[in-house]
C-alpha cells in the first residue's frame, strides 16, 4: 500500500456531463407515461429484444458457467484495479500509445480538446460511447469551434433530432421507423445529403441513406473519438464492438486515435475476453456474435491510427468502488439486457431517468457517480424500480440490481435525515408506527380507524377498487402509486367473528 | 493538497483508498467450454460455419484446394463483373489469375480502396458456433482499411482454421496483431431493435470454404 491511502473518493461534480437529469424520476415518469407513441415504440422494441435474447442465450449450455465467470473476474478485477491500471498503462505506452488520466468530466474533456487541436482538425468522427456522453464531450468539443459527429445509426438519429439519448445499446429507441425518416428529411439537405424524394420508411432505406451521409466523412476525417468495451491489461489491447462498420471505420481510417474509457472497463488477460465476447453480443443485440469486433495494440505500423491517445476516466468511479455494495455496479458491460426487461423502463422510457445511464443498472450507478446526498434529483433513481429481480436473472454478470436498490434505499433515507434537522417524513412514519404497534390496543384502534381509507377508494377498470391519491402529505407516497382500498374487516375481528375470541 | 497531486496519481490512490487495505481477490470461476465438442476442421464444424453464417445474410460456397480460382472467379463474375479486384500483398497469386487486381503495396489510398468492386482476402481463424472470421491483418489479409472499404468482400476460409467456440479462437490468436471479428456483414439493429444488413462496412460478404 502506498502512502496516500487516507485520499478520499470524489464523485462525479455536477454541471458537466448528463449524468443528472433536471427533474425527479417520478415527474419525469408521468409525463412519458402520457406519451403514447413513446410507450408504444418501446414496448415494441423491447418485445423484440427480448425474444431475440432468449433464443441465443438457450442456445448456449455453459450460460450459466459464463455468467460465473463473468462475475467472478470483474470482480477480481476491481480487487486488482491499481495494478491492472499500471500494467495497461505500460502496455499500451510500449507499443506506441500515449495514455492520458482524468479525475472527472471536465479534465477529459480538457485534455481531449487539447488533443484534437494539437492534430489541426476542427472536426471528429466518434463511434458510439456512452463515456464520452456522460462527460458531454461533443459540447465541449462544439465550444472549442470542434464539430463532433456522431456515427452510429442511433446516435445520429438523436444527433441530428436534437434530441438525448434513452437506451445504453440504441439512444433513438424512443423513435419508430416513420419519426427517423422525418429526421432525415429535416436535416440531412442541410448538411448536404440530397435525399431521394420517394425515401419510405423501410429501415433498410433509412440504413442506406445513413450510408451516404456518412461516406465523405469517413473518408476525408483525420481524428476519431471512441470508447471501449474492454481493455485487456496484460497486453494493452482495447476493443470496440459494433454492428454497422462506423466504428471501423473509425477505428482504421483516421491519423489520429482518441480513447476515452472509464477505468473499470479492464479485464486482466486477453483469453478472459472469451468469457465477456460470449456473453455481450448475445445480451446486448441478442445476436451469437456482433457483425464486427475490432482490437487493437497501440499503433501498427502501416496500419490503422499512427497516433494513439487513451484517456482513463474516473468520474465518480472510485466513489462507487468505496462502496462495498454498490461497488457491483461497476461491473456492468452496458449490454442494455436488464433495460429490456425492466417493466419500468418498458412504460418511462430512458429519459425519465434523467441520466445517460437509464434502466435498472441507471438507477443504481448514475446515483453512486454523482452521489446520494439527500437533496440531488438522481436521489430519486433507487426507487424507480418494483423489485421484481427480472434485471438480475438476464444480468451477464449477475450484477444484483436489486439488492443493491434496497441498499440505496437505506442510504438514501439516511442521508436526507443527516441533510435535515427536521425529521423526514419516513422517520416519523416510522417513529409513529412504532407508537402504534408496541400496544395492542393501540394496533387494534388504529386497524378500526385505517377502515376510513375506503372512502377513498376509486373503481379501476376490472372492479378493483384503489386508492389513487392520499391528502397531505400523505399525497406523496400516492403521487407515484395506487394504494390497494383497506378491507371492510380487519383480520382480527374475522377471526373474532368466525371463531370467538382473539386470536 | 490533492490539488497539487498529478491525475495519475491522484486517481491510482482514490483506487487504493476505496478497495481499502488488503482487497480481497476472489477466485475466478472456469466451468465454462474452452474446447468445443468437434475437432478443428471437422465437417460438422464446417456445417455448422455455414449454416451460421448463412443466418446472417452471408454467402457460403465451398470447394477444394483445387478449385478456389474458379469458384472465386465465378463469384466474382457474378458479384462484380468486369470490377477491379483488391488484394492482399500475400494473396495467393493463383487465387486470382488471369484478373485485373490492385494488390495493396500499403499506399493505397483511401479515396482509391473507395472505388474497387471488391477486396478478397484469407482469414485467420474462423468460429462455427458463432459464424465468426477474424483476420488479423497477416500478409494474405492486409491492413484493416482493405475488407473495410469495398462493398465486396470475398473471404477464403481453410478448414483446419475452423474451430468450434470462441475460446478455442482467443488462443490461436496473437493479441498484438489487430483483428476484426467479421460476423456477416455489415448491419444494423437500431431501428426499431430490427436486424438490417448493409451500412458503414462491406454490404456483401462471401465466405469460401476450402476443404480438401
Amino acid at each position: 500500500m502506498t502512502t496516500f491511502l487516507g485520499l478520499p473518493s470524489v464523485h462525479a461534480p455536477g454541471g458537466v456531463g448528463a449524468l443528472e437529469g433536471s427533474e425527479g424520476f417520478a415527474t419525469a415518469a408521468r409525463r412519458a407515461l402520457g406519451d403514447t407513441q413513446l410507450r408504444g415504440n418501446i414496448g415494441r422494441a423491447t418485445t423484440t429484444i427480448r425474444g431475440k435474447r432468449a433464443a441465443v442465450v438457450a442456445e448456449v449450455p455453459d450460460w450459466e458457467e459464463l455468467r460465473e465467470a463473468g462475475r467472478t473476474l470483474k470482480a477480481a478485477t476491481m480487487a486488482r484495479l491499481p495494478e491492472l491500471l499500471e500494467q495497461l498503462e505500460q502496455q499500451v505506452t510500449a507499443r506506441g500509445g500515449v495514455v492520458h488520466w482524468a479525475r472527472d468530466a471536465a479534465e477529459a474533456n480538457a485534455i481531449v480538446t487539447r488533443l484534437v487541436q494539437a492534430t489541426g482538425a476542427d472536426e471528429v468522427v466518434k463511434v458510439k460511447s456512452m463515456a464520452t456522453q456522460e462527460i458531454g464531450l461533443n459540447e465541449a468539443l462544439e465550444a472549442a469551434g470542434i464539430a463532433a459527429w456522431e456515427t452510429d445509426l442511433a446516435e445520429l438519429i438523436v444527433q441530428l433530432g436534437h434530441d438525448t439519448p434513452s437506451h445504453i445499446l440504441v439512444p433513438a429507441i424512443h423513435r419508430n421507423r416513420s419519426e427517423i425518416r422525418e429526421i432525415f428529411r429535416r436535416e440531412m439537405p442541410g448538411l448536404g445529403t440530397e435525399l431521394d424524394p420517394d425515401m419510405t420508411d423501410d429501415p433498410r432505406e433509412l440504413a442506406m441513406t445513413a450510408r451516404r451521409h456518412l461516406r465523405r466523412t469517413f473518408l476525408r476525417a483525420r481524428v476519431a473519438v471512441s470508447g471501449a468495451n474492454f481493455a485487456v491489461a496484460e497486453t494493452g489491447t482495447l476493443s470496440v464492438v459494433e454492428s454497422e462498420g462506423n466504428g471501423r471505420m473509425c477505428l482504421t481510417l483516421p491519423q489520429t486515435l482518441i480513447t476515452v474509457m472509464g477505468i473499470e472497463k479492464l479485464v486482466p488477460t486477453w483469453t478472459d475476453l472469451e468469457v465477456f465476447l460470449q456473453l455481450l453480443p448475445r445480451s446486448s443485440t441478442g445476436e451469437r456474435m456482433n457483425p464486427y469486433t475490432s482490437m487493437w495494440t497501440g499503433v501498427t505500423p502501416g496500419d490503422g491510427p499512427q497516433e494513439f491517445h487513451l484517456v482513463l476516466l474516473d468520474n465518480g468511479r472510485t466513489a462507487v468502488l468505496g462502496d462495498e455494495v454498490g461497488r457491483e455496479a461497476l461491473h456492468c458491460i452496458r449490454c442494455s439486457a436488464c433495460l429490456n426487461v425492466c417493466p419500468v423502463y418498458e412504460r418511462t422510457g430512458g429519459h425519465a431517468y434523467g441520466s445517460v445511464y437509464p434502466g435498472p443498472i441507471g438507477a443504481i450507478l448514475s446515483p453512486q457517480l454523482t452521489g446520494l446526498t439527500g437533496g440531488s434529483v438522481n436521489d430519486s433513481l433507487p426507487y424507480a424500480s418494483s423489485l421484481c429481480g427480472a434485471c438480475y436473472d438476464v444480468c451477464p454478470v449477475k450484477i444484483d440490481i436489486p439488492s443493491i436498490l434496497v441498499e440505496l434505499r437505506a442510504q438514501h433515507v439516511e442521508a436526507q435525515a443527516d441533510a435535515s434537522r427536521v425529521p423526514t417524513p419516513e422517520a416519523l412514519a416510522m417513529r409513529a408506527a412504532s407508537v402504534a404497534m408496541s400496544s395492542a390496543a393501540r394496533w387494534r384502534l388504529l386497524q378500526r380507524t385505517s377502515r376510513l381509507g375506503r372512502l377513498l377508494g376509486r373503481a379501476r377498470a376490472g372492479g378493483e377498487r384503489r386508492i389513487r391519491s392520499l391528502p397531505p402529505p400523505l399525497s406523496a407516497w400516492t403521487s407515484a402509486r395506487d394504494l390497494p382500498v383497506p378491507p371492510a374487516e380487519t383480520f382480527r375481528e374475522s377471526w373474532e367473528r368466525e371463531r370467538g375470541g382473539r386470536p | 493538497m490533492s490539488l497539487s497531486l498529478d491525475a495519475r496519481t491522484e486517481v491510482l490512490a482514490r483506487v487504493r483508498s476505496a478497495l481499502g487495505p488488503e482487497p480481497v481477490v476472489p477466485e475466478v470461476s472456469r466451468g465454462y467450454r474452452t474446447t468445443g465438442d468437434h475437432p478443428p476442421g471437422s465437417p460438422e464444424l464446417l456445417e455448422l460455419l455455414a449454416d451460421r453464417l448463412r443466418d446472417y445474410k452471408a454467402g457460403v460456397s465451398s470447394c477444394t484446394a483445387d478449385e478456389v480460382t474458379t469458384t472465386v472467379a465465378a463469384l466474382l463474375d457474378r458479384l462484380a463483373p468486369g470490377g477491379r479486384l483488391l488484394v492482399p500483398p500475400a494473396l495467393p497469386e493463383g487465387w486470382t489469375s488471369g484478373r485485373d487486381v490492385l494488390r495493396d503495396d500499403g499506399s493505397t489510398t483511401v479515396d482509391v480502396l473507395d472505388t474497387v468492386a471488391g477486396v478478397l482476402t484469407a482469414c485467420s481463424v474462423a468460429v462455427a458456433e458463432t459464424g465468426t472470421i477474424v483476420l488479423d491483418a497477416g500478409p494474405d489479409q492486409g491492413r484493416r482499411a482493405l475488407s473495410l472499404v469495398p462493398d465486396l468482400h470475398v473471404c477464403v476460409v481453410r478448414a483446419e482454421q475452423v474451430v468450434h467456440t470462441v475460446p478455442e479462437a482467443l488462443r490461436r490468436l496473437d493479441p498484438r496483431r489487430p483483428q476484426t471479428w467479421i460476423s456477416g456483414p455489415s448491419a444494423t439493429s437500431d431501428i426499431e431493435l430490427n436486424r438490417v444488413e448493409g451500412v458503414h462496412g462491406p454490404r456483401t460478404l462471401e465466405v469460401v470454404l476450402v476443404v480438401g
